[in-house]
Formats: C-alpha cells, sequence, structure tokens
C-alpha cells in the first residue's frame, strides 16, 4: 500500500505494483475475494464509492474507530463535569442562585456538549489517520487510468512489496480474475516528496503558536520584577477626569467642582462648635462634649493605637519610639523633626479642646487627620492620651490607697 | 451497468408497486459526476452568479463596515436601550442558529434513518449550516460592546483568578454554539473528501490539481480508506444527531431560565427546535430552487426532493402552531396576571402587527402545502418559504423584544425601534451568508457525488440496501 517498493532490488526504475481495472463493483467484489484467496497481504481495492461486502471479500478487520470515539466522549464528559466543579466549587467557590457549590445539574449541558465535541474529534482525526490520510504520494496516482477511480473506475492495485510479488504470475492473477486492463506502475522518486519549503512553513507556525503558552506559562510561574502585561487596558487607562484634572467642560476650567457656596451637602452640617472644632466663642473648651466613659476610653486606646503609635509611640513619649520615627532616624532622613513627646509640660497644660484641634488640623510637621478620624473618635483620643499624660506624670496621690503599701521605691 | 430511465420528468407520484427513483433520467456514475463537477469547472464565469456575487459582497462589506463602526463607536449605534437590551443583534443569532438546524438533520437523522433521498441535497444544506452558524456566532460577539475580551469566556487561568459561570446558560450557550460549528465543519469536511478527490482527479490546470489535490488529501477511494470513513461517517452522524435537538434547546434556555414572563416557559426547548428545523428547511428551498434550476442539477435535485421538504416544512408548521397555540392556552390557565398581559400585548399591544404576520407566515401559509400542487411547484414552494423566512424572524423579535419592552413594571415600558445600523447589519449578514453559499456553488461540490452514485438505481448493486 505505501511506496515501500524502492527498496525492490531487481528492476530499474523500480516497479511499484500493477494497477488493474475492472468493469463493474461486482467484477471487483469477485477478483478481490480472488486476491485473498491467493494470499496477497499488501494490495488494495479502490472505487468511487463504497462497495457493499467488499470488506468481507478482502477480509478487512473491523476499524477499532468506534472504541475511540467512544473513549474521547468519556474523557470529554468527565472533563467538562471535574472543569466545571473544580472552577467554580472548589477553585473560586461562585454561589449563583442559591446553588449548592458542587451543582450537578447545571453542568449537564457542558457535560453533553464536551464529550460530543471531543467524539467528534475523534472521529474525524481518526478517519483521517486511519485512512492513512494525507497520503500524497501512492504510486496509483501514476497511472492515466487511475484518475477514473473517483468517477467511475474499479482498481485492484497489487504492490510490489508483497512477498508474493511476481510479475507475471500476479499478471496472470489479475488477468484471470477478469480485470479488463492491467497496468505496471513505476516508482517515481520526485513526486511522492513533499517540498521542502512546506516543512519550514509548518515548522514555522508551530514555533509561533507555542510562544504564547510559553510566554504566559513563563510570566505565571514565580515571581516577577516588572507587572504582568494585561492585554485588556480598559480598567488602566479610563475615560475620566482625575482630582485637580483640567477640563474644558466648566467656565473655570476645573474637573474637580467646588462646593456651591452657601449650601451644606447632606449630614454634613456641623453646627455643634464645641464637638465640631474644641472651641466655644474662639477659647479652647476645657471639657468634653459628651460625658466620658470606660468605653469611650477604650475607643480612644484602640483609635490611638491605630493612628497615633507609628509616630508618638505606645505611650505617647514622642522621639524614637514609634516605629516611622525610628526608621527615619535609623535612615538618618535629613528633614525629619522627631514627634513631639505627649508628656511635656506644654502639651499637658494644653486644653483638651486644642488638642482636639491639633489632631483634627495638624500642627507644625503633623498632619491633619481630621478627614481620616469621625469627630467623636477624635475626642475618644484626647480622652485616652489625657489618660497616657496622668500615667506618666503620677503623684502618689493618684494610687488608689489599699495598694499603696505594694509600691516598691524606685532607684534614681 | 444499466439504469431506470423514467418517461418524463416526474418522480412524484406514489406507487405502492415500485420506489420511485431519486434521479430522473438515464444517469450513471459518469453522468452525475459530470453534472455536479462542471458547476466548478466552467471556464467562463457565470453572469447571474457573478451578479449575484457582487451584490451580496456589497452587502458584507456593508456587514462588516457597520461591524467596524459598531466596534469603534460603541453599542449606543444600535437602538438597543433599556428595558429592550436585547434586540436585533440577539434576534439576528437566534435566527441563524435556528437556520443550521435543517442541514444537521437532513445529514445526521435523515441519514440514520435510511432516508437515501437526503443524498442529493445534503452537501449544500451542511454548508448552508456552517455559513448560518457563521453568521449567528458574530452577533453576539458584537452584540457585547467589547468584542476584544470576547476571550474572556473561555475558562482559561488569568490573572483576575477569575473563571467562567458554568452555571448560566450564555456560558453553555458558548460551548453549545463552537460545538454545534467545529462539529458540523468536521462533518461537511469529511463527506466532501472523496468528492475533493473527483474534482482532482478531473482537474486539467495544474493550480486546480494542487488546490483539491491538497483538500482531498491523497484519497485514493481505497477499500480500507473507504472502511474507517464508513465507520467515521456514521459515527459523526449519530453525534451530529443530538445536536440538532441540544443547541437550540440550550439557546432557549437562554430565556426560558430568565424570570419574565413571556420567556420563563418550560415549552421553549421543543418549541425553539421544531422553529429552528422549520425554519431551516425553508432556507433549504430559497437556496435550492434557484440553484438546482440555474446549476442544471433538476436531475440531481429532483421535484420528489423538494416535496419532502416541504412535507417537513408542513409537519414543523403544525408544530411550531400547535406551540403558540399552547403558550396562549398556558397564559390563560396559569392565572398569572403579568404571563396573561404579555400574551395579551403580543396579539393587541403596540407590536401586534409583527404578530399577526408572524402567525400568518409560520402557520396559515404553509397550510398550502397540505397541497400537492404546491408542494412541487418550484415558484409556489419558493415564495412560501421566503414567507416562512420573514415569519421565523419575526417569530424571535416576538419573544425577544416584545416580552422586553412590557416587563413587570409599566414604569419601565419603552418602545424599541431599531437603527439604520441594526437594519445594515441584519441586510449585511444575509449578504455574508450569500456570498459564501455562492463561492461554495461555484468551487465546490455541491452534491455528494459519491453518496448519490451509491444510491443510482443500479440493479446489480441492488442487494436489499441500495434501493433507491
Amino acid at each position: 500500500m505505501d511506496a515501500h517498493a524502492h527498496e525492490h532490488p531487481n528492476s530499474s526504475p523500480p516497479v511499484a505494483g500493477l494497477l488493474a481495472q475492472f468493469a463493474s463493483p461486482e467484477a471487483l467484489r469477485a477478483a478481490a475475494a480472488a486476491v485473498r484467496a491467493a494470499g496477497w497481504t499488501r494490495w488494495d481495492v479502490h472505487s468511487p464509492f463504497p462497495i457493499h461486502g467488499i470488506d468481507r471479500a478482502m477480509g478487512l478487520r473491523p476499524s477499532p474507530l468506534p472504541w475511540l470515539v467512544l473513549g474521547a466522549a468519556v474523557v470529554g464528559v468527565v472533563l467538562a463535569l471535574a472543569m466545571q466543579l473544580w472552577m467554580n466549587g472548589i477553585d473560586y467557590p461562585l454561589i449563583i442562585s442559591g446553588k449548592p457549590l458542587l451543582s450537578l445539574p447545571t453542568s449537564v449541558p457542558i457535560m453533553f456538549e464536551l464529550g460530543v465535541l471531543l467524539a467528534a474529534i475523534a472521529a474525524f482525526v481518526g478517519a483521517i489517520a486511519l485512512g492513512g490520510l494525507p497520503l500524497y504520494g501512492h504510486p496509483v496516482f501514476f497511472s492515466s487510468r487511475f484518475s477514473r477511480a473517483s468517477t467511475d473506475g474499479f482498481f485492484i492495485f497489487l504492490a510490489a512489496d508483497d512477498q508474493r510479488f511476481e510479475p507475471i504470475s500476479a499478471q496472470a492473477l489479475l488477468r484471470s480474475a477478469g480485470a479488463v486492463s492491467v497496468e505496471t506502475l513505476q516508482v517515481d522518486e520526485a513526486s511522492g516528496r513533499v517540498p521542502g519549503g512546506l516543512y519550514w512553513i509548518l515548522a514555522t507556525a508551530v514555533v509561533l503558536a507555542l510562544l504564547p503558552p510559553v510566554l504566559v506559562t513563563w510570566y505565571r510561574t514565580g515571581p516577577k520584577s516588572n507587572p504582568r502585561i494585561h492585554l485588556i487596558q480598559d480598567m488602566d487607562f479610563q475615560e475620566k477626569y482625575r482630582p485637580q484634572s483640567a477640563s474644558p467642560l466648566f467656565a473655570d476650567g476645573r474637573a474637580t467642582r467646588p462646593t456651591v457656596p452657601e449650601t451644606i451637602p447632606q449630614g454634613r452640617l456641623q453646627a455643634d462648635e464645641h464637638l465640631y472644632t474644641g472651641k466655644v466663642a474662639e477659647q479652647w473648651v476645657t471639657t468634653f462634649p459628651m460625658q466620658p466613659t470606660a468605653a469611650m476610653m477604650e475607643r480612644g486606646r484602640e483609635r490611638y493605637g491605630i493612628f497615633c503609635t507609628t509616630c508618638h509611640g505606645l505611650v505617647g513619649e514622642g522621639g524614637v519610639s514609634g516605629i516611622t520615627s525610628a526608621r527615619a532616624v535609623k535612615r538618618r532622613e535629613p528633614n525629619w523633626v522627631l514627634p513631639l513627646s505627649l508628656h511635656t509640660q506644654s502639651v499637658r497644660e494644653q486644653p483638651v479642646g486644642q488638642l482636639f484641634h491639633t489632631i483634627t488640623h495638624g500642627v507644625r510637621t503633623m498632619p491633619a487627620l481630621g478627614a481620616q478620624i469621625p469627630a467623636e473618635d477624635r475626642w475618644a483620643i484626647v480622652l485616652y492620651v489625657r489618660a497616657l499624660q496622668r500615667s506618666q506624670n503620677a503623684t502618689l496621690d493618684d494610687v488608689p490607697e489599699p495598694i499603696r503599701s505594694q509600691l516598691r521605691p524606685v532607684s534614681p | 451497468m444499466t439504469t431506470l430511465a423514467l418517461m418524463h420528468d416526474d418522480n412524484t407520484a406514489n406507487d405502492p408497486q415500485r420506489r420511485a427513483p431519486l434521479v430522473i433520467g438515464p444517469q450513471t456514475d459518469e453522468t452525475v459526476t459530470d453534472s455536479v463537477c462542471r458547476v466548478t469547472e466552467e471556464v467562463r464565469t457565470p453572469r447571474a452568479w457573478f451578479v449575484a456575487l457582487v451584490v451580496s459582497a456589497a452587502l458584507t462589506a456593508v456587514f462588516f463596515g457597520t461591524i467596524g463602526y459598531l466596534i469603534t463607536t460603541g453599542i449606543g449605534v444600535l437602538g438597543n436601550n433599556r428595558p429592550v437590551m436585547w434586540a436585533f443583534p440577539i434576534v439576528n443569532f437566534v435566527f441563524w442558529i435556528g437556520i443550521g438546524h435543517a442541514g444537521t438533520l437532513i445529514s445526521a437523522i435523515l441519514f440514520l434513518f435510511r432516508q437515501q433521498w437526503r443524498t442529493a441535497i445534503n452537501r449544500s444544506a451542511e454548508a448552508m449550516t456552517i455559513f448560518a452558524v457563521i453568521c449567528a456566532l458574530i452577533f453576539p460577539g458584537i452584540h457585547m460592546g467589547r468584542i476584544w475580551v470576547a476571550y474572556w469566556m473561555a475558562p482559561y487561568p488569568n490573572q483576575m483568578a477569575l473563571w467562567p459561570n458554568f452555571r448560566s446558560p450564555l456560558m453553555w450557550d458558548v460551548f453549545a454554539v463552537n460545538t454545534y460549528f467545529l462539529v458540523s465543519a468536521m462533518f461537511w469536511y469529511l463527506g466532501m473528501i472523496p468528492d475533493l478527490a473527483t474534482l482532482r482527479d478531473r482537474a486539467t490546470s495544474r493550480l486546480r490539481h494542487s488546490i483539491y489535490g491538497l483538500l482531498a488529501l491523497g484519497w485514493n477511494g481505497s477499500a480500507r480508506q473507504w472502511q474507517v470513513y464508513e465507520r467515521a461517517y456514521l459515527l459523526l452522524a449519530a453525534l451530529a444527531t443530538p445536536l440538532v435537538v441540544s443547541v437550540h434547546s440550550v439557546v432557549s434556555t437562554d430565556f426560558a431560565v430568565a424570570q419574565l414572563p413571556g420567556w420563563h416557559t418550560t415549552i421553549f426547548p421543543p418549541y425553539f427546535v421544531a422553529g429552528a428545523i422549520f425554519s431551516g428547511f425553508a432556507m433549504v428551498v430559497t437556496l435550492m430552487v434557484p440553484a438546482r434550476a440555474y446549476f442544471g442539477l433538476k436531475h440531481l435535485v429532483t421535484l420528489r426532493h423538494l416535496d419532502n421538504v416541504n412535507k417537513i416544512m408542513l409537519a414543523t408548521s403544525c408544530i411550531v402552531a400547535y406551540s403558540y397555540a399552547i403558550e396562549l392556552f398556558i397564559a390563560w390557565y396559569s392565572g398569572h396576571s403579568h404571563e396573561r398581559f404579555v400574551h395579551l400585548n403580543r396579539a393587541f399591544g403596540p407590536y401586534a402587527w409583527t404578530y399577526w404576520l408572524m402567525v400568518a407566515c409560520n402557520v396559515l401559509l404553509p397550510q398550502l402545502f397540505w397541497l400537492k400542487r404546491c408542494r412541487t411547484t418550484p415558484w409556489i414552494m419558493f415564495l412560501i418559504a421566503l414567507a416562512v423566512n420573514v415569519g421565523m424572524w419575526l417569530e424571535r423579535f416576538v419573544i425577544i423584544v416584545v416580552s422586553l419592552s412590557r416587563d413587570y413594571l409599566p414604569a419601565n415600558w419603552a418602545m424599541y425601534y431599531p437603527t439604520l445600523i441594526d437594519v445594515l447589519m441584519l441586510l449585511g449578514s444575509f449578504g455574508l451568508f450569500f456570498t459564501l453559499f455562492l463561492l461554495f456553488c461555484r468551487y465546490l461540490p455541491m452534491v455528494a457525488i459519491w453518496e448519490v452514485k451509491h444510491v443510482l438505481p443500479r440493479e446489480e448493486v441492488n442487494h436489499g440496501r441500495t434501493r433507491a
């Protein structure tokens, strides 16, 4: 069947085989039975349409294709089920309409589709591969008579590489089987070859096709110093105005719109001077706008821990006790100003209103935190700062009577 | 080789004594091969074919031009707007997917049922399927707005660490329609390989020989090739058969799973499948009536074939009519006020004319096919088929647009009107479809030559299997 005939030692140019034409499908079928009975193995029958019963006459074994297709269908169904359960149920659990995470019924359509798809691919690829295709250089194509094989010609081809091949007896066999004509086919060395350029085109295509998956794999494995390439940059470059940018839409040329004069946005009314400014009649207040409670103290301790400790330290001694400050000093930042201790005389003497004001608007290099911390929480922090100050400047009178006896003298 | 000759060109009579032949006149393997291949081998460009190609190619250019305009400008160039967010693109998508179903039914189901008359029309019907699915696949793509991220629908590992939502019918749709396209294309190409070999062997120019030779993969019609080939063909037919009913069922779940009145019904899958086959056979008639006459294939695609196709159209028309009736009955029987309203709105609301035109085209006109004269007269069936094409497009419009335009909240109601771009896109998709079909007619074997040879009325080969 293949063009192995060039290995034949005796003839030059070497014989590829014998091609015999028959008058009808019936004659072909009878001849095929005769050739089979003679014990030939490397031969085939060519016809313009499938002839009923020819495979039995030739003694062909049933094709294994159905098993391949069944296997592919099973793989498709299992793959689809595993894919859906893992992707939507395990790797990134997705709760939709209260359905269970490992939901079988919603997986059925894709299981079916993928099963059919893989089975169809197996049938298609199997038909081509098991049929020996593509097969561009078969010896039968060198016969001018053979072009009838796809219209109304019925042929038997006996390949020269069959063990029984002997030109005279093979001719006789075909003639006695009813051949209309018998032709000896020579091997054409050149025509069986695929042009070399085709290989290069194919190789280039394969390499190019492999590039994207290789790049993706390389970028997805291990850390990279550059950010990953995002193909679609719609989220990075959006058609919108950023703060402080210019816009031709407004007369003042600013995209950021100032609030309308004489108006207060809903929920922003800050009529309580004591609560929101820490002043009453231009004087620092010395009292809290709410009744201090243990809960407020606890809240203040928590907020102080979040917003203040990085500079002022856990007990408020300033200097390098906060981690930011310690790091700046360690790095010898030239412009770093050491944060103040909250326990110095001047801070301790400040009224609570002034402390509140400092947190709200900042002072010297301390930033304003009013935008980040609600007013109630700022007052809670002030309360906690007051407690810290008292803890660091306590006298014996501050210690309750029953436990004074437990105090130890501190060596100077 | 003897063949049965008929006295005249009518093979539509039903004589219980003898099966009607599937080809007309004294046909041999050679005349069949010749009449099919001649279409592609004609050196002179056929005039009418060329005019039709120019017109449809121009419409194709309009199609891709409007798509380019849509992509560069934005989805606002379409008429889609609240509450009708699914409009022409989805109507067109469902319409084109439906068209494809006839091809698969002819090539797969009729093959399994040994309906040998399919051999003359299966190749062109499969081609129609593939071209219709191509048109269909374009619409949801451009309808997404950001077509350049269409690949996000594929389940691939990405840096967003997200997977598609497989519980959504829209995701099932992606798999169903793509599977349908791939399986149809493989089935089509596999069926064509022996005929491509025929064209290769008849080629007189080196270019034709190389191109058809490359496509034919070196097919030499050996018994070993035929054996595995026939087995694969049977398996592909068996695999494509469930697709005939599954694809449009999945498409119908896009609607049926939503809770919109007029969409949320269990009748949708069978109703959509029947409608799809109905519209597909109408398109087969629309294409084959002119093609068989123009390309001289009347003796292969005979009136009996068209008669059979029209009978299927009549049957599916009755199923569609039944579905319309059941929809109305369920709307009344459910006692659900919104469900009732939606159906009254379809029949008597602002879009009532689309509903009644749909009923006229899909239910009333096809009843003419009860008359044999209408089933066997080409111009009558052509006109009815055109009407059915219109009617089936309107059916999808009624289901999708009319239901959306008036949903639960009256405050949300609005009329939908297509823009010029919508209309041009619809026409353009027909241009693409016809362009592909015309190219197919001229450059590929329109009729499955080897299959027709297989069913030629051949006394000698008649082993109870290849009866005509």
